[in-house]
């Protein structure tokens, strides 16, 4: 049976793709789906071999035929979303503004404005040392993130089917919204990775509702837990009160930024927080797989 | 001035470096206002004793079926661009979540059966810090997919009456980033000296430059071992603003919910130095 597990985190910056990429070693036989497409890392230590691109029209966006405008305006006042600009001589539409919901094509009298697909962005078949790997690059300023995050994972299941693979790991996106959101809707466990600061806390607790939202089993990991260890107690505290499991608390350690600068998953090298992070993997790979 | 302070990667230090620069400019005696616009994961407050001194909700307007009057025609259905709503001989139904409130559905029903309601996808609070910052910041409701419009009505309905705004942004490139660039005077990135600090500066600079925005960079948490951003920079011709330390302590203030600016004074001129170098590029 598939297994999926996101690796996810309110807060940016907290570990989510140093972790994803140890598991990606530490786990026997994998697909890797980064779902970061806005500001996707996994790649960097990964160093997939692209074996497909595959083009993601996502989304819909208004274009405006300036030889049929009238200047009547009625586009402007239709759109709820601010994204037709008139700078006192002529009617355009702000790209990144517009949702692409027809709104002033069907009011526009002289059918000046028309719908057409928009290029949203790109997204990659690969082959990494351990296996493969699904990631993407979403066009600057797009709006469907979401949408892409969902190609990314219905070709990391596809893939995984054809390879008779039965993990998917995924690398996830920040916060609280579509992006990340997307990368947990129907994974099987979710591992938050939370940071011991206060901002940390704040953001750990919007993110455990949301997964909550989804109804799905999720872990707790403490990163650089001994940078402050009253908000780790915190935390920990937290997680006890709201029945979450933290699943270990990896120490701050300076190899992880050696490996990050020379671009190498942290379990490659002999040192605490690469020994914590296989523990944790023991850990998750108990509860998702035999679970 | 309005300047935003963002980065492609998250917890590069957008935030450290917003609450700073705010704290260190109003310190100097100027009228300062502070916006986090990270809606999704807003943290700037936490560096501030803020009171207060109003709430408005952000809303959209979503479909409202008179069951009476619907014919079940399917109209507002095939027209909506999100599949918002599904509509069988027998019943309709509208997913609040897909939702993007753009009013195509009433504009199409052909017997007048969709009339629209606000639904609050998040809420913009105002208040003012201790030391006396104008403070406003966004805060998305769990399970809303987008910040966008809580950004654009924050910044609608900011105070004009400051000296200058400093901006926390959301991370990534996406729309909330284009959406908090919109009308501002200077795009402060922040980033760190690492391959994914620099993969995620690339993307960044290519957002901002087409947005055609002035940019600076701040490398934080240098610690002169990776050089590639450096190098990068200096091919690129965007100037390199500014080093913050690798330091434990700036790290550890940061974690107690604390401007490290209270506890390195030297700090306060260093950002107000950088203002003064921002100035002089948003005036060329």
């Amino acid at each position: 049976m598939l297994r999926q597990i996101a690796i996810v985190s309110g807060k940016g910056g907290t570990g989510k793709t140093t972790l994803s990429a140890s598991f990606s070693y530490l786990a026997e036989g994998r697909v890797m789906a980064d779902c970061d497409v806005d500001a996707p890392n996994l790649h960097i230590i990964l160093k997939p071999e692209i074996e497909e691109t595959h083009q993601y029209v996502g989304s819909k966006k208004a274009v405006l035929d300036q030889e049929k405008c009238v200047k009547c305006g009625i586009c402007q006042q239709t759109c709820r979303f601010d994204a037709i600009s008139f700078d006192g001589e002529r009617y355009a539409v702000k790209e990144y503004a517009c949702e692409g919901c027809n709104a002033c094509v069907l009011k526009c009298p002289t059918g000046a404005l028309k719908l057409v697909d928009s290029l949203s962005g790109e997204y990659y078949s690969s082959q990494t040392e351990r296996g493969p790997m699904i990631h993407a690059l979403l066009k600057p300023g797009e709006e469907t993130t979401g949408g892409l995050i969902a190609e990314v994972r219905k070709k990391s299941v596809n893939v995984a089917h054809e390879k008779d693979i039965n993990l998917i790991i995924i690398d996830g996106a920040p916060g609280i919204g579509c992006p990340a959101t997307s990368s947990i809707t129907s994974t099987s466990y979710v591992v938050i990775v939370a940071e011991p600061t206060m901002s940390g806390l704040h953001d750990l607790e919007r993110i455990v509702k949301t997964v909550e939202h989804f109804r799905i089993p999720m872990g707790i990991v403490i990163n650089k837990y001994d940078i402050n260890e009253e908000q780790s107690a915190k935390i920990e505290r937290y997680c006890d009160e709201n029945s979450l499991e933290v699943l270990g608390k990896i120490p701050y350690d300076v190899t992880v930024k050696t490996a990050t600068e020379q671009a190498k998953p942290v379990v490659f090298y002999d040192c605490p927080s690469a020994n914590k992070i296989k523990e944790i993997w023991n850990k998750v790979k108990n509860i998702v797989l035999k679970g | 001035m309005k300047i935003a302070v963002l980065s492609g990667k998250g917890g590069t230090g957008k935030t450290t470096v917003a609450t700073n620069l705010a704290y260190s400019l109003h310190k100097k005696g100027k009228k300062i206002q502070l916006l986090d616009a990270d809606a999704e994961e807003p943290n700037s407050h936490i560096f501030f004793d803020i009171n207060y001194t109003s709430e408005e909700s952000v809303d959209i307007l979503i479909p409202k079926i008179d069951r009476n009057i619907c014919t079940h025609c399917g109209e507002c259905a095939r027209a909506c661009e999100f599949s918002a709503i599904s509509v069988s001989p027998k019943h309709i139904m509208v997913f609040e979540y897909l939702c993007h409130g753009c009013g195509v559905c009433s504009m199409v029903c052909p017997v007048n059966a969709i009339s629209e309601k606000p639904k609050s996808i998040g809420k913009i609070r105002w208040g003012v810090t201790k030391e006396g910052i104008s403070f406003g910041e966004g805060i998305l409701n769990i399970g809303e997919p987008s910040a966008v419009r809580i950004i654009r009505q924050m910044k609608k309905h900011m105070n004009e009456n400051v000296d200058d705004t400093v901006i926390d942004s959301p991370p990534g490139t996406s729309c909330p980033v284009v959406e908090t660039l919109q009308n501002v005077d200077f795009a402060l990135l922040v980033t760190e000296p690492t391959p994914f600090g620099l993969h995620d500066l690339r993307l960044s600079v290519k957002t901002i430059k087409g947005l055609n925005i002035p940019m600076g960079v701040i490398v934080n948490r240098y610690d002169g071992v990776y050089k590639e951003v450096e190098r990068y920079l200096k091919t690129e011709g965007i100037p390199l603003m500014m080093k913050i330390p690798y330091d434990r302590e700036i790290a550890h203030d940061y974690s107690q919910g604390k401007l490290f600016c209270k506890d390195k004074e030297e700090y306060v001129e260093e950002f107000n130095k950088l203002y003064t170098e921002i100035e002089a590029k948003v005036k060329c």
